[in-house]
């Protein structure tokens, strides 16, 4: 295994355009060095990204966004004042990857490129409408976080493509967002479902939405009828209901030792209701 | 295959050492630095018993690469005893908070950590800390204990 230190995005994605056989890179390592463990792979090469300038680094954009370095780990994340005033759900998600000691190192963008459709991470992110910027053999472009997964362990990335930067927009006023994810134990699992959900109020009532949901498809899933069910209410309980039965009905998910398809339905529905209501309390100021 | 040179800080000393890509920090600190107390239970992040503290984070060495150690400040167990042993260390003996003791070097090391951020905890901040640190032995209630009586401890004498 050739073990790369690139100090620039373009030279990462020089050396993985140019790898001829098994490729990753390396952030926090909790899901590379665990899958090498497990013999399930053997890179040829591994192209640390940890040399690259800035990529530790959380800024605010000149737009009121967040610019999150893609080596950002979740111990930093959930100790950012800034972005936990304004993502609150983005924060959580990821700070309920794994124990203190994977919080040590894992990544957003680690989270999102292994690909799981149980990555705790990924419902906040699309929720709350994040990008990343993709930098590759052709320059870099930006597009939308639910873009990037493509099935269980794959994503759209194509050969030379790393993703360079996350992206989380303004949080605008009257905002609030939520994580949610159903384990058995109250730590250290893996999500058998999970929710977010973001939306911005306009005194009481919900003017934009995103819902997100994890661990019920090949991927996490944007779940557009979800939010329609409470765009224009007041998120009474018709509101509720309506977006139980669009959640449930958005869930493609399949039976495992950790769920059945059945079950993993019934909980989407009740941990959406239950992540719509944190946000709206979140938006209306009353949310931790 | 060709080795890496890594030059580090281990409990306060210069270490250097050749590693193969692939060998894990955990490896490297046990069988070429000789610094057995770190230990080996799943080798995937599951466990704790492998936890050390690397540039001031509390990390498993088994899923960090030797090699990316280069230049960073390493500590483990055999650091933790000055002249005498560290409040975490002798609660433990006095809560018997251990029993075959695979486990303790990663807890104490985990403990350490927790008490630097929050040297005032609750129970429930403890056992979510340490919630990545598996014991077969002791059931943890004598391990919350010793914690907190350190703790207490360390708060008189600071
Ligand atoms: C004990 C334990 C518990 C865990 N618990 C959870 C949990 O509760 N929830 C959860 O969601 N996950 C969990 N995980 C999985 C893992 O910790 C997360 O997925 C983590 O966020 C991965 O981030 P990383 O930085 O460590 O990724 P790495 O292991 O460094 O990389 C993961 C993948 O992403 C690719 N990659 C990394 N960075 C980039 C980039 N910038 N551009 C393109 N590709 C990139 C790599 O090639 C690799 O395929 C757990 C893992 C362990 C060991
Ligand atoms: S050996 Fe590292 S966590 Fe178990
Ligand atoms: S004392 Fe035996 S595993 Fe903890």
């Amino acid at each position: 295994m050739r073990y790369h230190k690139p100090t620039s995005f373009t030279d990462a994605s020089a050396i993985a355009a140019a790898a001829p056989g098994t490729l990753r890179f390396l952030a926090g390592g909790t899901d590379v060095l665990v899958q090498m463990r497990a013999g399930m792979v053997q890179p040829d090469d591994l192209i640390d990204l940890k040399h690259i300038p800035d990529v530790g680094e959380i800024r605010q954009t000149a737009d009121g966004g967040w610019r999150i370095g893609i080596a950002v780990p979740g111990v930093v994340l959930g100790a950012h004042e800034g972005l936990k005033r304004d993502w609150p759900g983005v924060v959580e998600g990821m700070n309920l990857v794994g124990s203190t000691q994977v919080q040590g190192r894992a990544t957003l963008a680690g989270n999102l490129c292994n690909g799981s459709p149980a990555a705790d991470s990924v419902p906040g992110m699309i929720a709350a409408g994040a990008r990343v910027e993709v930098t590759g053999p052709k320059g870099s472009r930006e597009i939308a976080v639910e873009q990037i997964p493509a099935g269980p362990g794959k994503t759209n990335l194509t050969k030379g493509e790393l993703i360079s930067a996350i992206l989380l927009p303004p949080r605008g006023k009257n905002g609030g967002d939520a994580y949610l994810r159903f384990i058995p134990r109250t730590e250290m699992d893996i999500a058998v479902v999970g929710c977010a959900v973001n939306l911005r109020l306009d005194v009481d009532k919900i003017i934009e939405a995103r819902v997100a949901l994890g661990a019920v498809a090949p991927t996490v899933i944007l779940s557009e009828a979800a939010a329609r069910a409470i765009i224009g209410t007041t998120l009474d309980a018709s509101a509720l209901q309506a977006l139980t039965s669009a959640a449930e009905a958005g869930a493609k998910p399949i039976s495992d030792k950790r769920g059945t398809a059945e079950f993993r339905t019934e909980v989407v529905g009740v941990l959406a209701r239950r992540a719509a209501k944190i946000a709206y309390d979140r938006a209306k100021g009353q949310g931790k | 295959m060709t080795k890496i040179h890594v030059t580090t800080t281990v409990n306060g000393d210069p270490a250097e050492f050749l590693a193969d890509p692939r060998e894990t920090l955990l490896d490297a600190l046990r069988d070429q630095l000789g610094l057995t107390g770190t230990k080996e239970g799943c080798g995937t992040g599951d466990c704790g018993a492998c936890s050390v503290i690397v540039d001031g984070v509390l990390v498993c060495s088994c899923l960090m690469l030797a090699a990316e150690a280069e230049g960073k400040t390493v500590e483990t167990i055999e650091g933790m005893a000055g002249e005498e042993l560290h409040p975490l260390q002798r609660q433990f003996i006095e809560h018997a908070a251990l029993q075959c003791g695979f486990c303790t070097p990663g807890i104490l090391v985990a403990a350490k950590a927790l008490l630097e951020r929050n040297p005032d905890p609750t129970d429930t901040e403890i056992r979510y800390w340490l919630a990545g640190n598996l014991c077969r032995c002791t059931g943890y209630d004598k391990i919350i204990r010793a914690v907190q009586d350190a703790a207490a401890e360390m708060r008189g004498a600071a």
